[in-house]
């Protein structure tokens, strides 16, 4: 099968300083996969994530969005294309002076004109698809817990109907209950709205439960991508290390369990 | 012209709305693509079957009382507008049966399965029945999913009346007065004993802290506040003088800048000058520690953010409002004395002999008595405010404004106080 893939990395150079973060680092997200980032702490999965978003300019290299290159883009195009995604980042970074509705209706009354009515009965669906109680609907985000900050970022990123959304670390700080019905939560919006995922993770249930296909990070570039089975055959010591270790382990079985139950 | 067609000179599209409106669906039909509110008058009929095709949302065809819905195109969040005003003009009364059929639908995302969804509820409440039929397993989830948020959501945490939330607000806003009011006087009780325990045993107290803040809030604030009592010693000089000439009485105006800049004026600008630049920094600081939990984490691990984070700053304000209300005189003197020298030909010497002539010990000693005060109420109203941060960065940004506001009304009134209690004790 021929597969599409919306976002391209090409040679992507990133440093800080005299610090080199990336170097000549490639990676393709293809459309309709949940596209697992995995790498030790300062690898800069996050900074990768906000090359792509454009938040930080590469010091080299290529990103093509959408079939055509960032640096090619007028300021016009590079909109549309924004338009085109939704982000979840780490905390939500949900606007503090707006309430969880005013937040997921932020993005429609900026780039549509629709009544308001309309506007409403949108961030109804959205907040139902993302499990938050109506009730949610006028609260502030300093009113809600972690987990429905998540929920409330994920409605928010989701409000244009984007073809594809990045998570940076969306299961980090949630208790194994929240973070199990997030990753529920993700998998059912991707087949739902027919989304393409980009995760930055750390955890190995994630992984397990969700990503069609895992990029690791590592050595300043994307070490090895494929699925979860592929990565457990690497004999790279890292990736080993990573997969083999008691939490990797962990994660193995309580697939196994679930697939059982 | 229409908008959505802009090479074409009459926009047929919006005329074939028009008469699908007018007709009221009672035949095939089919909506075009269109902003118009429906209100311009038939011009000319003119349709083309390929240009309709491609352009349009909507195709309707009705048969007896079944009506028949026909999805074209995308149905996504940016043409939702469009297909929201084709679908309220639908006429829902007296159907018994309405079908969406999707076969010939393109894309479709949330907002568009919302509006079929709705449009269907619509029929359904008008006693119709209603089938879809077409759908594609996603567009059959995507339906499912939408049906779910079938629930008004509230945006705004208050509607309500206008008058009452006048009424309420104003409540509130009293109730918080009377609050801050109270918990300042409780606050300044906490400090007092912070203080007392700390002279009981002055190796509680953070040296190197306080000897920064020392820094921050009077090294640093040394220039600026030269430069504005240095001016407005100038500025009073120059029109206080103006005004005695008239009575030829401008020797009088060295009686003025003394009185003035060391009694009030640099004492008062001093103070104001360190609300603004200090007391602001402090509730800033301190508010987002508190955003950030560190105040919390002070507690936990057996620190009394009061000695940590408010005695330096309080007893930091206490040594260097008088020290700069010191400068801040002196610089109003010099910059009176320049415009004396300048405008009036006195010169430094006559007007040193005449500054100590025209004020005497207390002149200077009031303000000495009052700095100190002024630092402690700057600092504490500084800490308290920001202690009470809560929630998100824009309770930083309120309360940094209530710190300001609060410690310059605060200088002022016991300023007034002062100034009773001098004139009543004759010093």
């Amino acid at each position: 099968m021929e597969r599409e893939a919306i976002i391209e990395v090409r040679g992507v150079r990133n440093q800080f300083g005299s610090q080199v973060i990336h170097d000549q680092l490639d990676l393709d997200i293809y459309r309709g996969e949940v596209l697992g980032i995995v790498g030790g702490s300062g690898t800069g999965k996050s900074v990768l994530l906000r090359t792509i978003l454009g938040l930080n300019k590469p010091a080299a290299g290529r990103i093509g969005l959408f079939g055509k290159a960032r640096s090619d883009m007028t300021p016009a195009e590079e909109r549309a294309v924004e338009r085109r995604w939704g982000v979840l980042f780490q905390d939500g970074a949900l606007f503090s002076s707006l309430t969880v509705a005013q937040n997921i209706q932020v993005a429609l009354k900026e780039h549509l004109h629709l009544p308001q009515y309309l506007l409403d009965e949108i961030a109804a669906v959205k907040i139902a698809l993302v499990g938050l109680p109506v009730e949610a609907g006028p609260k502030f985000p300093s009113e809600l817990s972690g987990g429905m900050r998540k929920r409330a970022g994920l409605a928010r990123a989701l409000a244009l109907d984007p073809e594809i959304v990045f998570l940076d670390e969306p299961t980090a700080g949630l208790d194994p209950i929240g973070a199990a019905a997030f990753d529920d939560l993700i998998k059912n919006l991707q087949e739902t709205l027919g989304l393409t995922v980009f995760m930055v993770t750390h955890d190995l249930d994630s992984l397990y439960a969700i990503c069609n296909r895992i990029a690791v990070l590592a050595e300043k570039r994307v070490l090895v991508t494929g699925t979860i089975e592929e990565m457990t055959r690497q004999d790279h010591p890292w990736i080993k290390e990573y997969f083999h270790g008691p939490r990797g382990r962990a994660a193995v079985a309580a697939k196994t369990r679930n697939a059982m139950t | 012209m229409c908008r959505r067609s802009p090479g074409s000179e009459s926009c047929f599209l919006c005329d074939a709305v028009y008469c699908a409106i007018l007709l009221g669906f009672r035949r095939a039909g089919t909506l075009g693509e269109s902003d118009h509110q429906y209100s311009q008058p038939v011009r000319r009929k003119r349709m083309s079957d390929q240009v309709m095709a491609t352009q349009t949302w909507l195709e309707v065809s009705d048969d007896a009382a079944s009506l028949v819905l026909r999805p074209l195109g995308d149905w996504v969040v940016s043409h939702a507008a469009v297909i929201d005003q084709l679908l309220n003009h639908l006429e829902t009364h007296g159907r018994r049966a309405a079908t969406f059929d999707l076969s010939h639908l393109g894309k479709l995302d949330t907002a568009g399965a919302w509006l079929i969804y709705r449009t269907g509820r619509t029929f359904e409440r008008a006693g119709a029945k209603v089938t879809i039929s077409g759908a594609t397993g996603p567009q059959a989830t995507l339906l499912n999913a939408v049906a779910k948020g079938d629930r008004p959501v509230r945006v705004e945490p208050h509607p309500g009346n206008i008058f009452t939330n006048l009424i309420v607000r104003m409540g509130h806003a009293l109730e918080e007065a009377g609050q801050t009011i109270l918990s300042l006087v409780g606050f300044f009780g906490l400090v007092l004993e912070t203080l007392g325990k700390t002279l009981v045993n002055p190796r509680r107290l953070r040296v190197t802290s306080t000897v920064y803040h020392m820094e921050q809030t009077g090294l640093n604030a040394v220039p600026i506040v030269s430069l504005i009592t240095f001016l407005i010693g100038a500025v009073m000089a120059y029109q206080g003088g103006d005004q005695l000439k008239r009575f030829g009485a401008e020797v009088f105006t060295v009686n003025l800048v003394a009185a003035g800049f060391l009694r009030e004026m640099g004492i008062l600008l001093t103070a104001i000058m360190v609300a603004g630049r200090s007391g602001s920094a402090f509730t800033a600081q301190i508010g987002s520690m508190k955003l950030r939990e560190e105040i919390d984490a002070m507690r936990t691990l057996g620190l009394d953010p009061m000695e940590v984070l408010v005695l330096p700053r309080v007893i930091a304000l206490i040594i260097m409002v008088p020290i700069l209300g010191f400068i801040a005189a002196m610089m109003g003197l010099i910059g009176g004395g320049l415009v004396v020298w300048l405008d009036m030909g006195m010169s430094p010497q006559m007007y040193i002999e005449r500054l100590y002539s025209a004020a005497d010990f207390w002149d200077g000693a009031v303000a000495f008595i009052k700095a100190p005060v002024f630092g402690l109420m700057i600092a504490m109203i500084g800490c308290y405010e920001g202690l009470k941060v809560e929630g998100s960065a824009e309770s930083v940004g309120q309360r940094t404004t209530a710190s300001v506001v609060e410690g310059i009304f605060t200088v002022i009134v016991i300023d007034a106080v002062f100034s009773i209690l001098f004139v009543n004790i004759g010093i």
